[in-house]
């Protein structure tokens, strides 16, 4: 698998099969980008369930925060790793036990050896993407900020 | 980042950012001539004005129309993300605000457009910002002038209007071991004859009034990044890596990555200096690049066959055009720009400053007026009109003497230009 490059065909499949997200490092302040990647993630009709040991207990954005991914009581299709790269290992072998189909680590953070670990299990992985950014990039909406989709249709605008 | 399918220049140059209307199946893009946008809820409107969704606010920030053009723009760049400005000289001031601070310095080349300049050495010195002008022929000028508050190197890769090629490669390696990106003006090149990311460029600027929209009818700017630079490399770049305090203390590098800095610009500079692109404007724009690729051929093709019809002619001096064996440029021509030297060059007529008046005053066909990148073929002289405003050691240093003629030569029968071009020559 290279993990530099992600076909369109890949990234849109993970997130056509995901229907909830164990978001690892999920903050409850409204101003850091997990808080808002969840809030759109919400919006855009995910189940995001928040994973941080010092929140748990707490609620952040009208679900329960949980101390570890073991401690979900949801089947987890994708974990979404919002914690720098040398703690994405644990959490990746965390991903492995509860059954996750998909290991995703956020912008910035990549853990080659914890992707193999994962890809050995049969898990899909990607790297150092956000799925909020891929999610708007893919159903053209980043596109209202003059970025660059690289996506060329001539069907009317769909979900994804 | 993209990860995309590779589309040809020609597709991307009449599809890229474009789609049907989701709501009516219009193909061509529509018009969206509003002011402002609802919102869903208070929740909706807080969220967009914080920059956590995606959508549309207010058109000084994002329009629909102005974001399928430039959308445009950075697909035919190859950049991450693009910004669009109502002029050339706003999409500079803009690429510069992000990175400037009062007290801050950059180097500029010697060979840009006389209002460049202008804008540089007289407007940006009341905004604390110290440019140096350099001989960008020679690369080594730019290492010595780099100074520790030196934020930028800003080129025109290929000069107007003295057809100057600058080693675009050898200036980003410049711009790279002193920690600063380098802009590159891409107006007279187009991304059809240069794309200066692939030779190390990190930001791109236009004027789309001149080939991009290429008809003469609109003004229009762009900035457009390549996503590629680190801006956490130094300290050089606080609105991109410091806390902001009008977005709540949010870092634009942390949260928007590769696409920082034309986020930043939308939100920083295009909200508080103002210069928004017309939804109009964008709309004539759109219609004029997807026939970028083929009118680009044919300003190349009848460009050549002018400057060579000038070079043999008596009257004639000599021809700056990078696209003649005769050009110290030719060789970097055939480097940077290997389909064509573009269609905007200098030639010295003999007698001087009269001359040059007589051949501007005597042309039938090509228009004279202060603009370049028209389907038509233009003329002008610059002593007496662009670069009045520069003394005459700056004058011959911009390569805008007392005898050079500029010329855009346009789309027309070539025969019918050269044709033009002798008679006028003939009343010197």
């Amino acid at each position: 698998m290279d993990h530099e490059r992600y076909d369109d065909t890949y990234i849109r499949a993970i997130l056509r099969e995901t229907k909830i997200i164990a978001m690892v490092g999920a903050s409850s302040n409204w101003n850091r980008p997990s808080y808002f990647a969840m809030k759109y993630l919400q919006r855009k009709g995910f189940r995001v369930i928040p994973v941080n040991p010092r929140e748990a207990g707490k609620e952040i954005l009208g679900e329960t925060v949980y101390a570890s991914l073991a401690e979900v009581p949801d089947k987890i299709d994708m974990v979404d790793v919002f914690r720098y790269s040398e703690a994405a290992g644990p959490v990746a072998d965390e991903a492995v036990a509860v059954g996750a189909k998909i290991l995703w680590m956020q912008l910035g953070v990549r853990n080659d050896a914890a992707a193999a670990r994962a890809e050995a299990a049969g898990l899909k992985v990607v790297m150092n993407r956000c799925p909020k950014i891929e999610f708007g990039r893919l159903s053209r909406e980043i596109g209202w900020m003059g970025i660059n989709t690289g996506v060329i249709s001539s069907k009317r605008r769909s979900q994804l | 980042m993209a990860d995309t399918p590779s589309y040809g220049f020609e597709t991307l140059a009449v599809h890229a950012g474009a789609a049907p209307d989701p709501v009516t199946g219009s193909r061509a893009t529509p018009i969206h001539q509003t002011t402002a946008f609802v919102f869903d809820d208070v929740d909706h409107a807080a969220s967009l004005f914080n920059l956590q969704v995606f959508g549309n606010i207010y058109t000084r920030l994002t329009n629909p129309t102005v974001a399928v053009l430039e959308q445009r723009l950075a697909g035919l760049e190859g950049g991450r993300g693009a910004v669009a400005a109502a002029s050339g000289h706003s999409a500079q001031m803009m690429a510069f605000h992000v990175l400037m601070e009062a007290g801050d310095h950059f180097i500029a080349a010697k060979q840009l457009y006389g209002g460049s300049l202008t804008q540089f050495g007289q407007s940006f010195k009341k905004f604390g910002w110290d440019a140096t002008t350099v001989d960008a022929t020679n690369v080594q000028n730019f290492r010595d002038a780099m100074r520790p508050n030196t934020k930028a190197i800003f080129i025109e890769n290929l000069a107007n209007p003295g057809g100057v090629v600058v080693d675009v490669e050898a200036v980003a390696a410049v711009a790279h071991e002193a920690g600063v990106p380098l802009i590159v003006d891409n107006t007279l090149a187009t991304p059809f004859l240069a794309r200066p990311f692939e030779w190390g460029a990190d930001i791109v600027v236009h004027s789309l009034t001149k080939f991009l929209g290429g008809h003469g009818n609109s003004l229009g700017g762009m900035v457009v990044e390549s996503g590629k630079f680190d801006w956490a490399q130094n300290d050089k770049y606080p609105s991109l890596t410091e806390p902001n305090a009008s977005y709540h203390g949010l870092k634009f590098y942390e949260t928007f990555g590769d696409m920082a800095y034309s986020v930043a610009i939308r939100a920083q500079s295009l909200r508080d200096l103002g210069p928004a692109l017309s939804p109009m404007n964008a709309f004539l724009i759109l219609t004029g690049i997807e026939t970028l690729p083929l009118r680009m051929e044919r300003h190349c093709d009848n460009a050549l066959k002018v400057a060579e019809f000038l070079e043999a002619h008596p009257k004639v001096d000599w021809v700056s055009y990078a696209g003649l064996k005769s050009s110290r440029f030719y060789d970097l021509g055939k480097k940077y720009l290997p389909r064509g030297a573009g269609a905007v060059f200098t030639f010295g007529v003999k007698g001087g400053f009269e001359s040059g008046v007589t051949i501007v005053e005597n042309v039938e066909l090509i228009s004279h007026l202060a603009n370049i990148g028209d389907t038509r073929s233009l003329i002008i002289h610059p002593a007496s009109t662009t670069h009045r405003q520069l003394g005459e050691a700056e004058l011959i240093a911009a390569g805008a003497g007392p005898d050079v003629v500029r010329l855009s030569v346009g789309i027309e029968t070539v025969d019918d230009i050269i044709r033009d071009l002798d008679q006028a020559l003939s009343r010197v």
